[in-house]
């Protein structure tokens, strides 16, 4: 059982969950969360360390901590947050640094990295299901997944270095949910949501409970090794579509093609390069090793967590999420919980 | 009223009457409707709408209008390969049926052979320029099988580049050919459908017609051997006369990226038109499963026993093939 666990990326969502977790977790001695960003929320116990993982003075954090256990998640998905330059400084050049450090400790006994089903790709002849062993088939394209690839194997040369050290990689289908916010939420947001004419893909998602709580198991229990984290099942994109209330609009291949070189190109078609290939062939991750070592089946579907994604989106048309006063911020969620209880009451169970 | 009497003219007397009581608990004296044992007060309102409104026409625009309203609403299952139920009974399985039905007037012959349940691999011979005989299979197995089994086909990696095409294959239950693919479905049991032959097959010029080309690399044996799943052998006649291709044109097809460019009597002479399939006659057969859980599952590791299984699934489906040729008529008939 971990004492002390330092969590990188605190402040994005997976990291905010994760802390709850622990928090509640009284055997845990201390939570140290570290990000450039102070969280949105309030803690308990959680210390919050504001400090960039790619300064060499991050190694004294570590040490100072005694933290055995580091949870890598400040990993950017997109460029849409801060540009290509800085998501590649903070991914590449972040993880190098953190896993320098993590090198160094002598209280170190756990590592846990966050990836992405992205380095699996997404090409037309893919396998209908990637298992973990298995590799992708072409040169990756998207940045993130380059990223994703590259974290992958500092971590693993970490393994090597350090074979005492218990080594988990979460490979994390696209996560969704009532709070996410990444590149596939705001593609799926669209009114009208952009799809290649002529192709409907099986996509895969995970709710964002159940990634905290793969993540969870990670931190507290030793899985070494590579996991997929994914929701039972496939979701074609159009169900996917239809399930989140949107529309579908079917574009000309090269059109979509175009839209992502030539950026502004057309201001109404919003397809993140991250996801394009995603959205023309899909990619679906085999999660039963996850649920074999974890002992863990995932609370929700792919389309429970289309579901749950609607549900918020809902919500923000009664309340907008523009200003962050915190009465705003609590009648929000009061609209949301009233909503969720409403569905309980009226669906049979 | 429930219990009032309503007599009906002009029929016959042979007519049964309506099965339910009335609220004074007697039989209910009304003669039933057709098809159904109750009369047309007593009818559940669950089978159709009383009144004006069931009349066949209205009911089927209101079962079009459920079924649109359900395929908006997204409200619809597909199982994790992407295989839409729903979508192929409904929408596909007309389309191709009309085609088995009436245009190729497709014969099955040893369908027995076919078990309802998988873990099974049919492997069938490829021809036809474009990858009817597929469809014809599946359709096949759908109509004429007492358990209507779905069967998943293993297409080539080229089909699913292809637009509207790689989406109905993938809704029709279909997947990728590759070993992964192939083990993950045997190992659920499902029924799987292979053409080993590939593009040999179905782009050989129409004078190899019936002429069963090399087999691949015989990855189907090797997974049938690891699941122990038995291969069916399939022979279709009569896919090979749909395009007759005279001329592979080659260097159009190196510059579209296709495996060939077919020209035939009618292709690209009469452009769209020349797409018609011809109307030949059809005859698919089942042979008996060749089994392979006789052999220890190390076998999959020993290629002389994998060419052996292989070279008697081709000589089987090759037999068959020549045996039903004879027993045709001619191309139509």
């Amino acid at each position: 059982m971990p004492r002390r666990i330092l969590i990188t990326g605190i402040s994005r969502f997976l990291g905010l969950r994760l802390a709850r977790k622990l928090e509640a977790n009284d055997e845990i001695d201390e939570i140290i969360g570290v990000d450039l960003e102070p969280p949105s929320e309030e803690f308990k116990r959680v210390e919050i360390v504001r400090a960039d993982i790619r300064n060499p003075l991050f190694s004294k954090v570590l040490q100072a901590s005694r933290a055995d256990t580091v949870i890598h998640l400040n990993i950017i998905p997109s460029e849409a947050e801060k540009g290509r330059t800085m998501m590649k400084e903070m991914n590449v050049i972040g993880t190098m640094q953190l896993l320098a450090a993590c090198q160094k400790s002598d209280s170190i006994r756990k590592v846990v990295v966050k990836s992405t089903t992205a380095v699996y790709g997404s090409e037309p002849e893919d396998p209908a299901f990637f298992a973990e062993e298995m590799s992708r088939r072409s040169t990756p394209k998207s940045s993130y997944c380059r990223d994703a690839m590259e974290i992958e194997t500092y971590a693993r040369d970490f393994g090597r270095r350090r074979p005492d050290v218990c080594l988990t990689i979460l490979r994390f289908a696209t996560i969704l949910g009532s709070t996410v916010n990444n590149a596939f939420s705001r593609y799926l947001a669209q009114p009208m949501v952009p799809t290649v004419l002529g192709f409907d893909p099986r996509v895969q998602f995970i709710h964002e409970e159940d990634a905290a709580e793969a993540t969870y198991r990670a931190a507290i229990e030793d899985h070494p090794g590579i996991f997929n984290v994914a929701a039972d099942g496939a979701v074609p994109l159009s169900q996917a579509i239809r399930r989140a209330g949107r529309g579908q609009l079917p574009i000309l291949p090269p059109a979509v093609w175009l839209a992502d070189r030539v950026s502004g190109l057309m201001p109404f078609l919003n397809v993140p390069s991250a996801i394009i290939r995603e959205i023309a062939y899909g990619r679906v991750a085999d999660n039963s090793r996850m649920k074999e070592e974890f002992g863990f089946e995932p609370k929700y579907s792919c389309l429970d967590a289309v579901h749950d994604f609607r549900e918020k989106k809902r919500a923000e048309r009664i309340v907008r999420q523009e200003t962050d006063a915190t009465w705003e911020k609590d009648l929000r969620e009061f609209v949301i919980r009233k909503q969720n209880e409403r569905r309980a009451d009226l669906t049979p169970t | 009223m429930p219990d009032a009497q309503i007599i009906t003219l002009g029929r016959s007397s042979e007519q049964s009457k309506c099965a339910a009581t009335t609220s004074r608990n007697k039989p209910c004296q009304n003669f039933s409707m057709e098809g159904s044992p109750y009369c047309h007060v007593h009818q559940p309102i669950a089978s159709g709408v009383r009144g004006a409104s069931s009349s066949p026409g209205r009911e089927r625009i209101s079962e079009w209008r459920d079924f649109m309203r359900r395929r908006l609403a997204g409200q619809y299952y597909v199982d994790e390969y992407g295989y839409d139920e729903e979508l192929s009974r409904e929408i596909l399985l007309p389309l191709t049926k009309f085609l088995y039905e009436q245009w190729w007037r497709v014969e099955v012959r040893g369908i027995e052979n076919v078990p309802a349940h998988g873990p099974a691999l049919i492997a069938s011979n490829h021809s036809g320029t474009l990858p009817w005989d597929g469809a014809m299979l599946l359709t096949a197995l759908q109509l004429e099988h007492p358990d209507s089994p779905v069967c998943r086909l293993l297409g080539a990696d080229l089909l699913w580049t292809v637009p509207f095409l790689s989406h109905l294959a993938r809704k029709a239950g279909n997947t990728v050919a590759c070993d992964e693919d192939a083990l993950h479905m045997l190992k659920r049991g499902e029924l799987v459908g292979v053409f080993p032959e590939g593009f040999k097959g179905i782009g050989k010029p129409f004078s190899e017609r019936y002429r069963l080309q090399r087999f691949g690399r015989g990855g189907f044996v090797e997974v049938a051997v690891e699941t122990g799943a038995p291969i069916i052998p399939c022979a279709i006649v009569g896919a090979e006369e749909i395009y007759p291709m005279i001329y592979d044109f080659q260097p159009l097809a190196r510059l579209l990226g296709f495996p060939y460019f077919p020209i035939t009597p009618f292709f690209p002479l009469l452009g769209p038109l020349g797409m018609i399939p011809l109307p030949s006659k059809w005859i698919i057969e089942f042979g008996e499963p060749i089994p392979t859980d006789v052999f220890p599952r190390e076998a999959k590791d020993d290629p002389m026993t994998l060419f052996d299984i292989s070279d008697r699934v081709r000589d089987t489906i090759q037999q068959m093939l020549y045996k039903n040729l004879m027993s045709r008529r001619n191309w139509f008939l």
